[in-house]
């Protein structure tokens, strides 16, 4: 069984979201960024559960970015999986991301290729369907159980009011939400070992992006609260009905 | 520039997302001086030419009892031969479950850019520029086009349903739909309640509410309303409601007209969830709660005090004894 985990880096989820150069640029200075909490929590810790019942399994992580992804690869290595792979180039949009991943995963020969739900900066939950129709494989999105039986998977997704579970072979590409996994955090011995496992760097498929950013906007600042004193709920009640109309 | 508009449906019936879809895509379709044609994959129990009303000339429907299951990969290979075969440009979905199943799958086919989560029409002033949402509703990104054919996904509830007159004429297609590989076999939903992520108003509870047994009253105001149900992460972690419940960066991002929260703090995450709700009403014994600054009604005060009056009061506006 071969796996193979899709890593993006994120900023963190308290960090200001602002722009530079125009509207331009996402301000990263003093930002923290950390494993797309998608990827980390369900997508590669998921990957992990199935390696730790099938220890044949082999387990690694993708990333398309610059050398500063490493130290969150690093990270996501510290957790479990046995090598990285960092195709070199700065992403550009989700179907460049996705092509970049495909080439990767089609020269690995992957059983299982699994993605977050999204990303939290540019939700686009776009990459795994994109890479599931690029290697022409089956995918199921926005899953929140996987089980394995040989090479059958019975997966469960969310769909509108409820949850639908799906029967499908390998391969297969996955996007991973919660009820996946529960989130870990890495031990000494996973951070000591993380150091030495191997991380591929290879130079990126020559791909167009389909799309770019022109510019950011913040939306406008909430006009404040409008505050009713407690003693009186049915103010509120009446302010919602004829103010807002929206009972 | 001709516009295709993917309907969604479940359960025999077209979804409001995709009404919100088709009222978007008639605008495009006005705005660029072309029409708006709807693809249905599956069978419905609704009349499919009232949908034109919402602005299309025609509607395609590619009549297969399988379809109404969905494989991503079978509905991309459906859809991209309609697109080709009607020489559609712009191909909107709602950025529904499906529209995040089948779109992502349809630009990768047709080298067609994608912008997922649109929140508005295009600016074709100067080229072709959609503005979506990004970092969790804390911002938007204007994005550029270029290509030839162009895939919109608008989130649900950005875009108001505009219903006028009109019939469409309904055409069947005939297309080879390839067997299934992912193969559905169980559905459950939860019966009677109103699904969180198409939910109109959300009523939503978090650890201020202290304990499971305490969200009678959350439920109750829920139903008044015709809400769905919310809760924050601490509250589906600690098992106190179900996980799809749980709201936020982490949990399922919603965007209802009414957002009412009782007893949440108001952390960074999960506002990152909700933030794109119309109206946000707040109730916190905190006056410092962070919520309150995102929101734009609230009560400071103990919730087992206020949401009982606040039932009350509605019970009172609606009639109910
Ligand atoms: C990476 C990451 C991702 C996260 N993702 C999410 C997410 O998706 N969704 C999410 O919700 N959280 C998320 N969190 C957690 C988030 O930071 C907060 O911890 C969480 O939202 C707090 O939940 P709460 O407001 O219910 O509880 P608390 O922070 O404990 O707040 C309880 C509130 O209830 C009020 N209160 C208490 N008693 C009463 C009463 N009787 N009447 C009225 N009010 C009362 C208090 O004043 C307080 O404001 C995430 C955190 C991290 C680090």
């Amino acid at each position: 069984m071969k796996i193979l985990v899709c890593i993006s880096k994120t900023p963190d989820t308290t960090a200001k979201i602002a722009f530079t150069d125009n509207n331009k640029k996402f301000a990263a200075d003093g930002v923290q960024w950390i494993i797309n909490p998608y990827d980390e929590w369900y997508a590669l810790v998921r990957a992990i559960e199935l390696k730790e019942k099938d220890p044949s399994t082999v387990l690694h992580l993708v990333t398309v970015a610059g050398a500063d992804a490493d130290p969150i690869i690093r990270k996501a290595l510290a957790l479990g999986g046995d090598e990285a792979i960092r195709v070199n180039t700065d992403s550009h949009d989700s179907f460049f991301i996705a092509s970049q991943i495909a080439s990767v995963a089609k020269q690995g020969g992957y059983d299982i290729v699994f993605t977050g739900k999204e990303t939290i900066d540019y939700n686009g939950s776009s990459v795994g369907g994109m890479v599931a129709e690029l290697l022409d494989l089956p995918y199921i999105s926005l899953a929140t159980k996987f089980e394995l039986n040989g090479t059958a998977a019975t997966v469960t997704r969310e769909i509108e009011g409820g949850e639908e579970t799906d029967e499908a072979s390998l391969p297969l590409v996955v996007s991973c939400q919660k009820g996946m996994a529960e989130q870990r955090i890495p031990n000494m011995k996973g951070i000591m070992g993380a150091r030495t496992k191997p991380l591929k760097v290879v130079e990126p498929a020559a791909t167009e992006a389909l799309t770019t950013i022109v510019s950011f906007e913040t939306p406008p600042a909430k006009a404040g609260v409008k505050l009713v004193p407690a003693d009186n709920p049915a103010e509120l009640i009446r302010l919602l009905h004829e103010e807002t109309k929206l009972i | 520039m001709s516009v295709l508009v993917f309907i969604d449906h479940a359960d025999g019936h077209i979804k409001k997302a995709s009404l919100e879809a088709l009222s978007y895509g008639a605008a495009l379709a006005a705005k660029t001086d072309g029409t708006a044609e709807g693809i249905i994959l599956g069978t419905v129990n609704e009349e499919l030419a009232a949908l034109g009303k919402y602005g299309v000339k025609k509607v395609y429907q590619v009549k297969n009892e399988s379809l109404n299951h969905l494989d991503a990969q079978v509905f991309t290979k459906v859809i991209a031969e309609a697109v080709s075969s009607t020489g559609s440009k712009i191909i909107v979905f709602s950025n529904n479950l499906s529209g995040k199943a089948i779109a992502p799958r349809l630009s990768a086919r047709l080298k067609a850019g994608l912008v997922a989560g649109a929140v508005a029409l295009p600016d074709t002033s100067n080229g072709f520029v959609v503005k979506k949402n990004v970092f969790s509703g804390k911002a938007f990104a204007n994005i550029s086009v270029s290509t030839d054919i162009k895939i919109i996904a608008i989130n649900p509830n950005s875009y108001p349903v505009s219903a006028g007159d009109g019939t469409a004429e309904i055409a069947d297609l005939a297309i080879n739909v390839d067997p299934f590989k992912v193969k559905t076999v169980s559905v459950s939903k939860s019966s009677g309640e109103v699904p969180l992520t198409e939910a109109e108003i959300v009523v939503s509870g978090g650890r201020g509410l202290k304990g499971p047994e305490n969200w009678g009253m959350v439920e109750e105001l829920a139903k008044l309303l015709h809400a769905a149900t919310a809760c924050s992460r601490p509250v589906a972690d600690s098992h106190w409601r179900p996980h799809n419940e749980h709201v936020g960066q982490t949990g399922i991002a919603i965007a209802p007209n009414l957002y009412i929260a009782i007893g949440i703090s108001g952390a960074i995450q999960h506002l990152a969830g909700v933030n794109r709700s119309k109206v946000i009403v707040v109730i916190n014994k905190d006056p410092e709660a962070p919520f309150f600054k995102a929101a734009d009604y609230g009560i400071v005060g103990d919730a087992f005090e206020v949401v009982p009056k606040m039932i009350e009061a509605v019970k009172k506006l609606k009639g109910v004894a």
